[in-house]
């Protein structure tokens, strides 16, 4: 096994193309776990933290562009991407302990194209879109697109994530994520919600959207349960419409982490959670 | 022993919450775990586990594995070719490594010795394993079934009545009284089926030894375990040489809790190093710790208590069908002994079953066998309680065992703490401050523990600086080097610092048994105090002869000899330092040492408040408040009985809310790492009060009783009767895992 | 196979190593470097006891690879007491009992050391979310969080 790490992004993706069987590194949270566990063999692994930029979070026309090699923990660190995006920024930082979050990166969290990615949702919510780097240029994706199926993303050989773009928050809007797990830390989301919203002038819910995790083999935009939103105040007869729309969104599946019921029931009551929390926010009632 | 060992006495040292010896290694990193050493010319082992959960082994090709460069020794069933005498270390054979058939999911089944991780790694994929997959059973109930599939053929024994399936060990029955008259004077009677999942030790260390063994037949061997002496008999047999040829050194022990009771890599890296006349150092992963390593018994248990409108019960009974994993051992018969422990009982009738399963053979666990028995009694106990309208803690106080109770497993108790730890409970602030607030409820539960003594060697030298070096044979699994220092300096008369406590190999003392039953603080402190008092005895002729008069006409006071009253001289007290110091002129080296099969252990009783918060939306639980209580006799170190109260707490709340073993359709562990194995973590956890009893123990000089254990008897029960008034239903299966509480509430909705 | 060199400051001191692709920065530690503090207890970042501060970020070293120090700083539990003197936090683990096996102890006071360095002032809530990643067994975590929480206010007092 080789392991390089090239300073260029038109390097990185010249040696992924280079190998059927590379890894890219960017956090490591996953890739290492997997390597002791032996569940993979790569002959080459890429480390792309040193390449200039990667590592950044910038203001762009209005949104925000945030690299490959940044860590969870620096997104929390960061007030004005907090301020624009605190469900994203949530979901982000739900993942792993302390320790975990100095490292993993949401774009890792997004390329591993697990099914109960936490940083997942809220970036589909916000209509984000990557920024691919391969060997035949860039190209920006939909995040929604990049996940396939359990650990299948839709990049091709020798292409990377450089960085996500998220869109500009524009006013009255806000976003919430909420998962849950068994205990308060440490788990991976039985279910995860987020609920990205833009009010209208008067108050009332302009744009929406539900988007789920850990309920299907990958991301599902449960788009009845947004539809449900719009033209409301969030109100209690909204949340329980959505609160229903977003369990029948749901199909997951039984294992370890929850049975069919529990999480289609539970799908629901995060659903609504967070789409008051998101409307909350959208308001400027809470931050 | 005697039960008249007690003495009440004014004490300056034991009951000091003092540094621990260990203490500065410990939060610098320098002290050495299982792990933490290498030899020169070391060799990476690993070991090839089975990756189904029954199978025949019909053949091992272990050719291109030795073949492969780097890799010096390959071991199979087939090198052990010594034939354990005892039944029991057979079946320790047989789970180190698989004979004819792997029996779980992770048993060994090869292994190999090689230059580097990588290679060795390698060399595992090169080892040709033909399995005939066999069908499997994992769940108690179904594996004592008579169509069950077979583990063991012609193991049963004769207890066991006819119509159970060959699984079924052993049968084991308690009690008095007539149980079916008891229910007939009862005007309620409840009764109830409880499960509980196995759970693991969960000791942050994974197993780790490193061994040597030469050509001339003599071996080294360090490791973590909770008892090196043990560990020395277990291996010298299963490798077919003399005991005093093996040598073994206990690291530090990062956690045990029962797990270390046993070997697993230990005999298998000797075999390595024979093989390949090197060095040799195993570790396992936490996957192969949670696959192949000591979880607990899986449990179905039947209750039925019946009591009479003023309060009092007038019949037990109780079924404990335990799963044990592949091997035989006695958690069934431990916990129908345990489960009506706390009550005073006419009419009791209480059977324990032993039931092996397609999964990795049971290790001790905490007062093995103990914390579901409670979990079900002591819920059946609740209701009841709830039926009468009477208080929890008034209705157990009506029925508590006491001084002169024939307890329910055989015995008459002698002076017992368990009145005194329930009134301290009912006269805490936490049990006398109303729990307000949705969805939330108050849980109470008592538990019981045994306590063991059990062999126990140590020495204790007098150095000519008068300094104590003390050395006795348990690895110290929670400060333990403290307590016998505090108890040496206690007896020798002298400030604690100047004691020095050291773990000593099995070269150096006499047979220790396992730092198990909660026995160290008792028994090897009681030899401890003895050792003193011999070395005492010792220095009390050093002063004698120096003055010239009788040894009867010394005594030991403060740390120094002085004459026993007027009648025996005029003479200056001699220091314990002053008589070091002349030891070489007064007869030579000067040492106390005790050796003993210790007994009169004396049991424990604890209990536990616990308040809830449940999510009814999503099944999460929430544990707002906390607090234990327990008997400990004499605690010597508080800050540490309090530390074994406060953990064995939490292990009983992890046990209650989120952990188990969770096994597919194929017999295959689904949760072999800690992301989903789910112990407690800090944020999980309010602070965990507690409140030690000291009523003595009359079978230890200071009252010392353990304390190890019994603090993880009461949690399960204690949770479950705080959830089910939280959520208005009653909960009777282990873990209280959000999916299964939800599916609770939503039913009891209709 | 080859190694590869790697060139890094641990501890303050500047050190060399080789290293296969594949070793982690814990395996390098305890392995080439000897420096057997970090305990490896779960090898998936699940328990914290390997934790070591990376260029100033509270990691676990177990999901790190030993060719990522190259140019980096490392900070080990070896490094935390100056010389004869433990920091407050080691002789407060000491002196309040919050350690019963010693085998996470490590890995908390690294963590803890860094939470206490962000935020010298935390409520038992952030102690106890900061540590979620540290696994424990022995203590059910009441004795470390409260050393945690009066080191800071001696800390405070003391500044």
């Amino acid at each position: 096994m080789r392991f390089e790490s090239p300073t260029s992004p038109e390097d990185a993706a010249r040696l992924l193309a280079a190998s059927e069987n590379a890894r890219v590194l960017a956090g490591g949270t996953d890739l290492l776990v997997r390597l002791r566990a032996g569940h993979l063999e790569p002959d080459m692994i890429v480390d792309i933290k040193r390449i200039a930029g990667i590592g950044d979070i910038t203001s762009e026309e209005g949104g925000w562009r945030i690299g490959a090699g940044v860590s969870c923990a620096a997104m929390n660190e960061h007030d004005a991407l907090k301020a624009d995006y605190p469900g994203i920024v949530e979901g982000a930082e739900l993942i792993g302990s302390t320790q975990v979050q100095g490292r993993c990166t949401m774009i890792g969290n997004l390329c591993n194209a697990g099914p109960a990615a936490d940083s997942v949702p809220a970036m589909v919510a916000a209509g984000a879109t990557a920024h691919v780097v391969g060997p035949k240029g860039t190209r920006e994706v939909p995040v929604f697109d990049i996940p396939e199926s359990p650990g299948k993303t839709s990049l091709a050989n020798g292409e990377f994530i450089a960085s996500v773009y998220l869109p500009p928050r524009g006013l009255r809007g806000g976003d919430a994520y909420l998962r849950f797990i068994p205990r308060t830390e440490m788990d991976i989301a039985a279910v995860g919600c987020a609920v990205n919203l833009s009010l209208a002038d008067d108050g009332t819910v302009e744009a929406a959207a539900v988007v789920l995790g850990a309920v299907g083999p990958k991301v599902i935009k449960a788009e009845q349960a947004a539809a449900t939103l719009i033209g409301t105040t969030c109100d209690e007869t909204a949340l329980a419409a959505c609160a229903e729309a977003a369990t029948a969104a749901a199909t997951p599946i039984d294992d370890k982490r929850g049975t069919i019921e529990f999480r289609k029931d539970v799908t629901g009551v995060l659903a609504r959670r967070a789409a008051r929390i998101a409307y909350a926010r959208a308001k400027g009632e809470t931050s | 022993m005697a039960k008249d060992e007690f003495q009440t006495r004014q004490f300056k040292v034991v009951g000091t919450r003092v540094p621990r010896p260990d203490g500065v290694d410990k939060v610098t990193g320098r002290a050495r775990y299982g792990a933490d050493i290498t030899a020169p010319g070391m060799l990476t082992g690993l070991c090839l586990r089975s990756p189904h959960a029954h199978a025949r082994i019909k053949s091992i090709d272990t050719s291109a594995a030795e073949a492969m460069k780097g890799v010096k020794a390959v071991v199979t069933r087939a090198d052990f070719t010594a034939e354990p005498e005892g039944g029991e270390n057979r079946d320790v054979l047989d789970n180190v490594m698989a004979g004819e058939k792997a029996l779980y999911d992770g048993h060994t089944v090869a292994a190999v010795a090689a230059t580097s991780r990588s290679v060795a790694r390698a060399a595992l994929k090169a080892i040709k394993v033909d399995y005939e997959v066999l069908p499997h059973v994992i769940d108690v109930d179904e594996a004592m079934k008579p169509d069950a599939p077979v583990l063991h053929e012609g193991r049963q024994q004769e207890s066991v009545p006819e119509g159970y399936s060959q699984n079924v060990l052993a049968r084991s029955q308690y009690g008095h009284g007539d149980v079916d008259k008891g229910f007939e004077e009862a005007d309620i009677v409840i009764e109830r089926h409880f499960t509980t999942a196995a759970t693991h030790q969960g000791y942050i260390e994974p197993h780790a030894c490193l061994a040597t063994m030469g050509g001339d037949g003599k071996a080294d061997l360090w490791c973590c375990t909770q008892g090196h002496y043990h560990v020395r008999d277990t291996c010298a047999e299963l490798l077919g040489m003399d005991t005093g040829q093996l040598k073994v050194t206990s690291s530090e022990i990062g956690g045990g809790f029962g797990g270390k009771t046993t070997v697993f890599l230990e005999p298998v890296a000797l075999m390595l190093s024979k093989k390949s006349g090197k060095p040799v150092k195993m570790t396992m992963s936490r996957d192969e710790v949670l696959r192949a390593s000591g979880p607990t018994a899986s449990t179905s248990v039947s209750i039925k208590i019946g009591v009479r409108k003023d309060g009092r019960i007038t019949a037990g009974w109780g079924d404990f069908r335990y799963q044990n994993g592949a091997f035989e051992a006695m958690n069934g018969a431990l916990g129908a002994m345990c489960g009506f422990a706390p009550y005073d009982l006419e009419n009791v009738r209480t059977t324990g079953w032993e039931v092996v399963t397609n999964r990795p053979k049971a290790a001790a666990y905490r007062a093995p066998g103990a914390p579901m028995a409670a979990f079900a009694v002591e819920s059946v106990i609740d209701e009841l309680a709830g039926e009468l309208g009477m208080d929890p803690i008034d209705f157990r106080l009506m029925n508590a065992a006491d001084e002169g109770t024939k307890a329910a497993y055989g015995p008459t108790y002698p002076a017992i703490g368990l009145k005194a730890v329930l009134e301290a409970a009912k006269d805490h602030p936490h049990w006398n401050t109303p729990l307000e607030g949705e969805n939330r409820g108050r849980g109470f539960a008592v538990g019981f523990w045994f306590n063991f003594g059990g062999n126990t060697s140590v020495s204790l030298m007098i150095n000519g600086d008068g300094t104590v070096s003390l050395s006795e044979g348990n690895p110290d699994i929670g400060g333990s080097r403290a307590s016998m220092s505090m108890m040496a300096a206690e007896e020798l008369g002298i400030p604690y610092e100047l004691v020095r406590c050291t773990i000593a190999d099995t070269a150096s003392l006499g047979q220790n048994d396992v730092t198990d039953g909660s026995r160290v603080t008792f028994a090897v402190g009681l030899a401890t105090i003895k050792a003193a008092r011999h070395a005492i005895d010792i220095m009390k002729a050093r002063a004698a002869k120096i003055w010239g008069i009788d040894e009867e006409a010394v005594e030991w006071v403060d740390g120094a000899a002085q004459p026993a009253g007027p009648n025996a001289g005029k003479f200056e007290p001699m220091t314990l330092k002053e008589i070091a110091a002349l030891a070489s002129n007064t007869g030579g080296p000067i040492a106390g040492h005790f050796e003993v099969n210790a007994e009169g252990a004396g049991v424990s009783f604890g209990a536990h408040i616990a308040d809830t918060e449940v999510d009814p939306e999503t099944g999460a639980v929430k544990v707002l408040r906390y607090t234990a209580f327990q008997d400990a006799g004499k605690a010597v170190h508080p800050d540490y009985v309090e530390g074994q109260m406060q953990g064995g707490a939490v292990q009983g709340i992890g046990w209650a809310l989120n952990e188990e073993y969770i096994y597919g359709e194929d017999g295959i562990l689904q949760n072999p790492g800690y992301l989903d194995y789910r112990i407690p973590v800090a944020s999980d956890l309010p602070m965990i009060d507690t409140k030690i009893l000291e009523i003595p123990n009359p079978g230890h000089p200071y009252g010392v009783r353990g304390v190890g254990e019994t603090g993880i008897v009461p949690p399960l029960a204690t949770l479950a009767n705080a959830v089910s008034r939280a959520a208005g239903v009653r909960m009777t299966s282990l873990p209280m895992s959000p999916p299964k509480l939800l599916a609770a509430i939503k039913a009891s909705k209709g | 196979m080859s190694r590869i060199h790697v060139t890094t400051t641990i501890n303050g001191d500047e050190t060399e190593y080789l290293c296969e692709p594949q070793d982690t920065l814990l395996d390098v530690l305890r392995d080439e470097l000897d420096l057997t503090g970090s305990k490896e207890g779960c090898a998936s970042g699940d328990c914290g006891a390997c934790s070591i501060m990376l260029d100033g970020r509270l990691v676990c070293s177990c999901l790190v690879l030993g060719a990522e120090a190259e140019g980096r700083s490392v900070e080990t539990i070896e490094g935390m007491a100056k010389g004869e003197e433990l920091h407050p936090l080691q002789q407060a683990f000491i002196d309040k009992a919050a350690l019963q096996c010693g085998i996470c102890t490590p890995g908390i006071l690294v963590a803890a050391k860094d939470l206490l360095e962000r935020n010298p002032d935390p409520t038992e809530e952030e102690v106890r979310y900061w540590l979620a990643g540290n696994l424990c067994r022995c203590t059910g975590y009441d004795k470390i969080i409260r050393a945690v929480l009066d080191t800071a206010a001696d800390m405070r007092g003391a500044a």
